[in-house]
């Protein structure tokens, strides 16, 4: 049975459904970034790099520079929170961490929506953080707390943390503890034991978090339309504006296609980070 | 001692992640139930913010459509999903281009996934509605089907379809009465939590609607409503939402036993 065509023929229709809906728009979006964009809007099929140079125009590529320092600091944000939340989960009794690690994840599997309005509800001008301020006496102007882009790194990283609790959390559970009391027996402190020991042993979690957090913040548009205002623009909203109201979708594709090649390049070095630490590991004794 | 204190800091951490993570969804579920609908005071325990939820004929119709795509694509995420799964797990040796065409539903962001749709949609003079949605919601869903089946698998007694086989049972014999069978329980799980990502979905749903309110979602018509502000209604409503994820993710785990999803 593993060497005939039935196994292909049951992979078939997905295989298919994935083809004509994700691959083949994908690459329609790949050729779509070379058109250039015709006089009312729609697309002239004559081929220029045009799109992709408005890309690296300074006036877009500063947007773009915005948008992945954002999604860096809320992944680095994301991937320290995370890492220890992780770390402690692994320190409690081993039948309580499967408990502990689904309330961790749960917020993840609810609406991205509703997580994110829930902030709005928490630092809006009548929301519960003023009130407090007012109960306790606070009776100033506060400053804004909405629609800044602290509240934007806020929102993702409140709604990425859980991807990595669980990222993390894998290596560290997988983690043999006479390995860290070995260290600790040879006269290692904790805090050592951690640097060279743990955390190298666990940085594929980190890598995994990390990349999945930047490129999930990078291209968003929920969190940027809905915590940083009307005005705040990431790379999502700019994709988003051309294709529903500026109706250049040329200049959106190529946005698209540089999101998409970020995200590859990415994704390529985090599978590099993971076979160095597999392969490090017999090593490491040396 | 020293240890006695690392578990303190480990019990701290956990405690400010957590309240990290549940203060903000608490307070809009108690603020759902406020009589006077405002965070400023607390004014007696109230359903009413629910009953307005329900004369109102948006939400209603928003709810209606978000149904009808969640249990189709779910329904078609399922089968696509679980075949998948079994293929690849029968040939084992699958190429990396195979493996990544399937993750890759699950890590594309939404927005390209959603312009791409909608470019290929339009190019193709393809009427959008919720049909659009759903076969559009059918690609993420039955990659996580997929994941979660192939997990069932991994642990999966292949010498059964060998004595099925031997017995005389043809391939789709044995698929439906054996093999089937005894990965129910990750494919319902895999289904519920197809149906929640579809429920909550978004973006994709926002750009395959095409024009006009006819076939707006639940999340449309919530990101409609946040948009003007906050009110007790949407409290509500992001109650039931999240009441619902949190169900079907919990009757998930229930069946699925041992891993979570996205482990």
């Amino acid at each position: 049975m593993t060497t005939d065509r039935r196994p292909l023929l049951l992979m078939t229709p997905a295989l298919l459904w994935l083809t004509a809906l994700m691959v083949i728009p994908c690459a329609l979006i790949l050729v779509l970034a070379f058109f250039r964009r015709g006089i009312y809007g729609g697309i002239e099929y004559t081929w220029t790099l045009e799109n992709l140079a408005l890309v690296f125009d300074p006036l877009y590529f500063r947007i773009f520079l915005k948008s992945a320092g954002i999604a860096g600091l809320s992944a680095a944000i994301a991937c320290v929170l995370g890492y220890a939340a992780a770390y402690a989960i692994a320190a409690m009794p081993r039948r309580r961490q499967p408990t502990l690690l689904f309330f961790a994840v749960l917020p993840f599997w609810s609406n991205y929506l509703v997580r994110t309005y829930a902030w709005i509800v928490l630092l809006n001008r009548e929301g519960l953080i003023v009130n407090i301020a007012r109960w306790l006496g606070y009776n100033g102007e506060l400053p804004s707390m909405l629609y800044t882009e602290q509240t934007v790194i806020v929102g993702l990283v409140y709604n990425y943390l859980p991807f990595v609790i669980l990222a993390c959390y894998a290596p560290l559970s997988r983690m043999n503890p006479e390995v860290t009391e070995a260290s600790r027996d040879l006269g290692a402190s904790a805090w050592t034991t951690f640097r060279r020991i743990t955390l190298p042993m666990t940085v594929p979690g980190i890598a995994t978090g990390f990349v999945f957090v930047f490129v999930l913040s990078i291209g968003n548009f929920v969190t940027p339309a809905l915590l940083g205002g009307g005005q705040f623009q990431m790379i999502g909203n700019l994709v988003y504006a051309q294709f529903l109201t500026a109706n250049d979708w040329p200049f959106g594709a190529a946005l698209s296609m540089v999101l998409i090649l970020v995200m590859l390049g990415l994704l390529m070095a985090q599978a590099v980070v993971a076979e160095r630490a597999s392969n490090g590991k017999g090593q490491s004794d040396g | 001692m020293a240890d006695r204190n690392t578990f303190r800091l480990m019990l701290l951490i956990l405690g400010l992640v957590f309240a990290f993570l549940y203060i903000p969804i608490s307070v809009l579920v108690g603020l759902s139930f406020n009589e006077g609908g405002l965070p400023t005071a607390w004014t007696g325990f109230s359903v009413k913010w629910y009953g307005s939820l329900l004369e109102d004929a948006d939400i209603l119709k928003a709810a209606g459509n978000t149904l009808i795509v969640a249990v189709s694509s779910t329904i078609l995420a399922t089968i696509l999903g679980t075949l998948l799964a079994v293929g690849v797990e029968i040939r084992r040796r699958n190429g990396k281009w195979l493996e990544t065409i399937i993750f890759a539903p699950m890590i594309i962001p939404d927005i390209v996934l959603a312009i791409a749709l909608l470019s290929m949609f339009s190019l193709l003079n393809i009427k959008m509605g919720l049909h659009t949605i759903t076969v559009s919601h059918v690609v993420f869903n039955l990659a996580f089907v997929c994941a979660v089946v192939r997990a069932r698998l991994k642990s999966f007694d292949w010498s059964i379809v060998e004595a099925s086989a031997d017995l005389g049972a043809s391939t789709m014999i044995t698929l439906y009465r054996v093999v089937i069978p005894v990965l129910m329980p990750a494919i319902v799980a895999g289904g519920l939590l197809a149906f929640t990502l579809s429920v909550d979905e978004f973006i994709i749903a926002f750009f395959t609607a095409g024009a006009g309110r006819s076939s707006i979602t639940l999340p449309m018509q919530i990101f409609a409503m946040i948009r003007f502000g906050v009110t007790p209604e949407i409290n509500a409503l992001a109650t039931i939402v999240i009441s619902v994820s949190v169900v079907a993710l919990a009757l998930s785990q229930r069946l699925n036993k041992g891993g979570l999803p996205g482990q």
